[in-house]
C-alpha cells in the first residue's frame, strides 16, 4: 500500500463519516421503518432494503435508518416515519418499493414531503 | 463502502471476553443471518468499554442503547425485538438500583454520565484493529501537525503549557522530561513507552492499549519528534496478550501506511518502534530497571543520576512515558494547551483514568476531571458499596506504593497534591474500595507481601526491610503482636523510605504508615486485646449469636463448615465455641446482623481435632 500523506488522512476521515454519524449522532434525517408483525407481513423488509439501497446510491452520510414497532395503523402498513432535523415528523403509509424511492428523493433529499403518500404530520400526544 | 443502518459495538476488552463476548457475538451473527439482517447491521468489536462489572456489554447505535450481561440464550429474543422490530429489549438494559426501572440510554446511566473522556476518547467507539476508524476520529492529525508545522521546541512548549504530568504515578511534568532529553546531544535517542502496569487492581493502561493502540503510537511519534529520536520501544508485560496483539497489529498497519518508518507523512521525519515483552516483574515499572530489562539484563534499578534523559537505554538519552500519558498527547497537540487546561486544577490539569475495584458496585474504568471529589467517584460513578448494608471504610489509592484514605477524608478533590497530603499517592490510578468488613492490618500485610515478593533484592533496606516488616505484620495478625510494634514499624518505615535505592522501596512502607495513621485503634486492638473486630484475622476473634436478633432461620447453620451452630427452627441459635474455626461464614451469611465478633477466646483445641478424626 502506498504511503499516506496528510491529504490521505483527511480523505479517510471523510470516507468514514457515515459510520461515525451513526455512532456520534448529528444526523440530518432519520427514517423509521415500522416493523411490527403487521409491518413485516405487509412487506416492510423490502422497504428497508430499498431504503438502504437508495442511501448508498445517493452517497449521503447524514441519514440514518432505524426500525420501530407497529404504529397502530396496521391496515396501512408498510409505514415509515421521516424526521428531518427541526421539522415535524411525517408518516407515510401503504408503501411500495417505488413509493419509497420517490419519497427518499423528494422528501429526504430535497426536503419536500410527498403529500400524495403522506398519512399524517406530527406525532401523537404521549403522556 | 457498504451502508449499515445500525452498528453493534461489542466490548472485546479482557473483562468482557472472559465473561463471554466471543460466544455472544457468534450467536448474534448467526441470528442476524437467520433474520436476513446481516447486511444491515454491523458488529464491531471494540476495546474495553469500562463498565466491566456488567459484562459482556454492547452499545447499539444509532439509538445509543446500552445492553449488559448478555447471554447466548437471550440473543434470539434481543435480535428479534430490537434489531428486527425496533423495540429495545428492556430485559438486558441497565437497571437503576433504587428505582428498579430500566435505563436504556448510555448517557442516562450515572456510571457514564459523570465521566469526561479524553484518554479513553475512543473506548468502545472504534474498532481497535482498524486504523481507518482511528483516523476518522482525528487520528494522526496531531502527528501531522507536529511533524510538519511544529518545531521540537513548539511541541515541548505546548505540553509544558498544558501542564501534562506523568500518569504513571509520580506526576513528573512530561514537557520538562522531554526538554531534558531534547537538549541531550547524542547520535541515537530512544522514545520509550511503559506498559508494564503492575499495581494490583490497576488496569487502565491495559485497556488503553487494547481499546485504542494507535493513540499510544501517535503520542510516541510526537514525543520522538520533540526529543529527536528515531527509535522507540513499547515495553508491555507478557500477561497482556490482547494488548500486545492489538499493538502489534497497529504497528504493522502504521508501517504499511507509512506512519512509522522513513519519512512519515512526507515530513522527512523518520521513526520506528517495536514491542518488548516484559516478564511481569513489578520493579520493571521503574525506569532504569525497565531499560536494563530491554537490554536483556536482569531488571534491576540503578542509582540516578545520571537520569535516563542523559543516559538511558543502551546509555543513550531516553524518555520513558506511561501509556496513559502518551494517549493524551495527540488531542493536546491538536486542540492546544488551553483546551487541556479546561479540566482539572492549576497544578493537576486535565483528566485522569481510575480503575475502580473492590467492594464497589460498579467495578470498571472511569475517566474524570482532575479535582473531582473522591465522593463523586465512589458514590455517583461507582454506585456505592456492593453490599448496600455495609458502610464505606476506606479506599486504597496508588497500589503497593500508595495508602488508604479513610471515610472522613472522602470529600477531598482528587489531585496529585491533595492525595499526597492524605499519605496515599495518585499512582497509576488504581482505587481499591473497602467496606467496613475489611481489616486494615491485613490490608497493609497484603501489600507488604506483594512488595516483599517483588523487591529485586539489590539494596538492603528494601530487600531485608520489607521482609522484616512483613514478618511483624504477620505476627500481629496471628496474635503474637507485642507492645512497641507500632512504633518499630513506623521507625523502620521511615528508614526504608530514606535509604532505598528506587521507588519500590521508597514507597513500599506507605500502606503501613497510612493505615497506622488512620486506623491505629485497629493495630492496638490486634496487639493488646488480641481482637480483630472485622473477624478477618481468624486467630484474633470469636463469633457469637445475639439471641435477641436471631430469627432462627438456620442460614448460618447451613453455612458453617464445622457444624458448630446449633438451634431449633425459628428459635435463636448458638455457636459451640470449641468447634468454631472463625471462618466467618456465618457472619457473611446472616441477613439480620445477629452475629457479633468478639476478641479471641481460650478454647479446647482438641475439640476440632476430635471432630476431624470422627469424620
Amino acid at each position: 500500500m502506498a504511503k499516506l500523506t496528510i491529504d490521505d488522512l483527511k480523505k479517510i476521515k471523510e470516507k468514514q463519516k457515515a459510520t461515525f454519524t451513526l455512532r456520534e449522532g448529528g444526523s440530518r434525517a432519520k427514517i423509521t421503518v415500522h416493523m411490527g408483525t403487521c409491518g413485516i407481513a405487509a412487506g416492510a423488509r423490502t422497504i428497508m432494503t430499498a431504503l438502504i439501497d437508495e442511501i448508498t446510491k445517493a452517497g449521503v452520510e447524514d441519514v440514518i435508518t432505524t426500525t420501530s414497532g407497529c404504529a397502530g395503523l396496521c391496515a396501512r402498513e408498510p409505514m415509515i416515519t421521516v424526521e428531518l432535523l427541526n421539522k415535524a415528523p411525517v408518516k407515510y403509509g401503504d408503501l411500495t418499493e417505488e413509493k419509497i424511492r420517490e419519497i427518499f428523493s423528494e422528501h429526504v433529499l430535497k426536503g419536500n414531503p410527498v403529500e400524495k403518500y403522506a398519512l399524517v404530520v406530527g406525532s401523537e400526544t404521549t403522556y | 463502502m457498504e451502508k449499515y443502518r445500525a452498528n453493534l459495538l461489542m466490548c472485546a476488552g479482557t473483562g468482557c471476553v472472559a465473561s463471554g463476548t466471543p460466544k455472544v457475538r457468534a450467536a448474534i451473527e448467526e441470528e442476524l443471518i437467520k433474520k436476513g439482517l446481516e447486511n444491515e447491521i454491523k458488529i464491531v468489536l471494540t476495546g474495553c468499554n469500562g463498565f466491566c462489572a456488567e459484562g459482556p456489554v454492547m452499545l447499539v447505535y444509532p439509538e445509543e442503547i446500552f445492553y449488559q450481561k448478555l447471554t447466548v440464550a437471550e440473543v434470539p429474543k434481543l435480535v428479534e425485538e430490537h434489531f428486527l422490530k425496533g423495540r429495545p429489549y428492556e430485559k438486558l438494559m441497565f437497571k437503576d438500583i433504587e428505582k428498579r426501572h430500566a435505563i436504556p440510554l448510555m448517557n442516562d446511566i450515572p456510571f457514564f454520565k459523570h465521566q469526561v473522556l479524553r484518554v479513553l476518547r475512543n473506548k468502545g467507539l472504534i474498532d481497535p484493529d482498524s486504523i481507518d476508524e482511528y483516523i476518522a476520529r482525528d487520528g494522526y492529525m496531531a502527528a501531522a501537525k507536529a511533524l510538519t508545522e511544529m518545531s521540537p521546541e513548539d511541541i515541548i512548549k505546548a505540553i509544558k503549557d498544558a501542564g501534562v504530568r506523568g500518569r504513571g504515578g509520580a506526576g513528573f511534568p512530561t514537557g520538562l522530561k522531554w526538554e531534558f532529553a531534547s537538549k541531550s546531544v547524542a547520535d541515537q535517542k530512544y522514545m520509550l513507552c511503559n506498559g508494564d502496569e503492575g499495581d494490583p487492581g490497576a488496569f487502565m493502561d491495559r485497556s488503553v492499549m487494547e481499546a485504542d493502540p494507535h493513540s499510544v503510537i501517535e503520542g510516541m511519534i510526537i514525543g520522538a519528534k520533540a526529543i529527536g529520536s528515531s527509535k522507540g520501544v513499547i515495553y508491555v508485560r507478557a500477561e497482556y496478550p490482547l494488548a500486545v496483539q492489538r499493538l502489534q497489529n497497529a504497528i504493522d498497519d502504521c508501517r504499511e501506511r507509512g506512519l512509522l518508518g522513513n519519512d512519515i507523512l512526507g515530513s522527512g521525519f523518520s521513526f520506528d518502534l517495536e514491542i518488548y515483552l516484559g516478564a511481569g516483574a513489578f520493579v520493571c515499572g521503574e525506569e532504569t530497571a525497565l531499560m536494563r530489562s530491554i537490554e536483556g539484563q536482569r531488571g534491576m534499578p540503578r542509582p540516578r543520576p545520571p537520569f535516563p534523559a542523559h543516559k538511558g537505554l543502551w546509555d543513550k538519552p531516553s524518555v520513558l512515558n506511561n501509556v496513559e500519558t502518551l494517549a493524551q498527547i495527540a488531542p493536546t497537540i491538536l486542540n492546544g494547551p488551553e483546551w487541556y487546561r479546561q479540566l482539572g486544577t492549576e497544578k493537576s490539569a486535565g483528566s485522569k483514568v481510575f480503575a475502580l475495584t473492590g467492594d464497589i458496585r460498579n467495578v470498571g474504568l472511569v475517566e474524570v476531571p482532575m479535582g473531582t471529589p473522591l465522593k463523586t467517584i465512589i458514590y455517583d460513578i461507582g454506585g456505592g458499596m456492593k453490599n448496600k448494608k455495609k458502610k464505606f471504610k476506606s479506599v486504597q489509592m496508588g497500589g503497593p506504593s500508595g495508602g488508604c484514605i479513610p471515610e472522613e477524608l472522602i470529600d477531598i478533590p482528587v489531585t496529585y497534591e491533595d492525595v499526597v497530603k492524605t499519605g496515599a499517592i495518585m499512582g497509576s490510578g488504581g482505587m481499591v474500595v473497602m467496606d467496613e468488613d475489611t481489616c486494615m492490618v491485613s490490608t497493609a500485610k497484603f501489600f507488604l507481601e506483594f512488595t516483599a515478593d517483588e523487591s529485586c533484592g539489590k539494596c538492603t533496606p528494601c530487600r531485608v526491610g520489607t521482609r522484616v516488616m512483613l514478618d511483624m505484620l504477620t505476627d500481629i495478625t496471628e496474635g503474637r503482636g507485642r507492645e512497641g510494634d507500632i512504633e518499630t514499624l513506623q521507625d523502620l518505615s521511615n528508614d526504608i523510605i530514606a535509604t532505598s535505592l528506587c521507588g519500590l522501596g521508597q514507597t513500599a512502607p506507605n500502606p503501613i504508615l497510612s493505615t497506622i495513621r488512620y486506623f491505629k485503634d485497629e493495630y492496638e486492638a490486634h496487639i493488646h486485646q488480641k481482637w480483630c473486630k472485622t473477624g478477618i484475622c481468624s486467630d484474633l476473634c470469636s463469633f457469637e449469636i445475639s439471641e435477641d436478633v436471631c430469627t432462627g432461620c438456620g442460614a448460618c447453620a447451613r453455612a458453617c463448615p464445622q457444624g458448630a451452630i446449633v438451634g431449633e427452627k425459628k428459635k435463636p441459635h448458638s455457636i459451640i465455641q470449641d468447634l468454631c474455626i472463625q471462618c466467618r461464614s456465618c457472619y457473611d451469611r446472616c441477613a439480620f446482623q445477629s452475629i457479633k465478633i468478639g476478641p479471641a477466646k481460650e478454647k479446647d483445641k482438641t475439640a476440632v481435632a476430635v471432630k476431624d478424626q470422627e469424620e
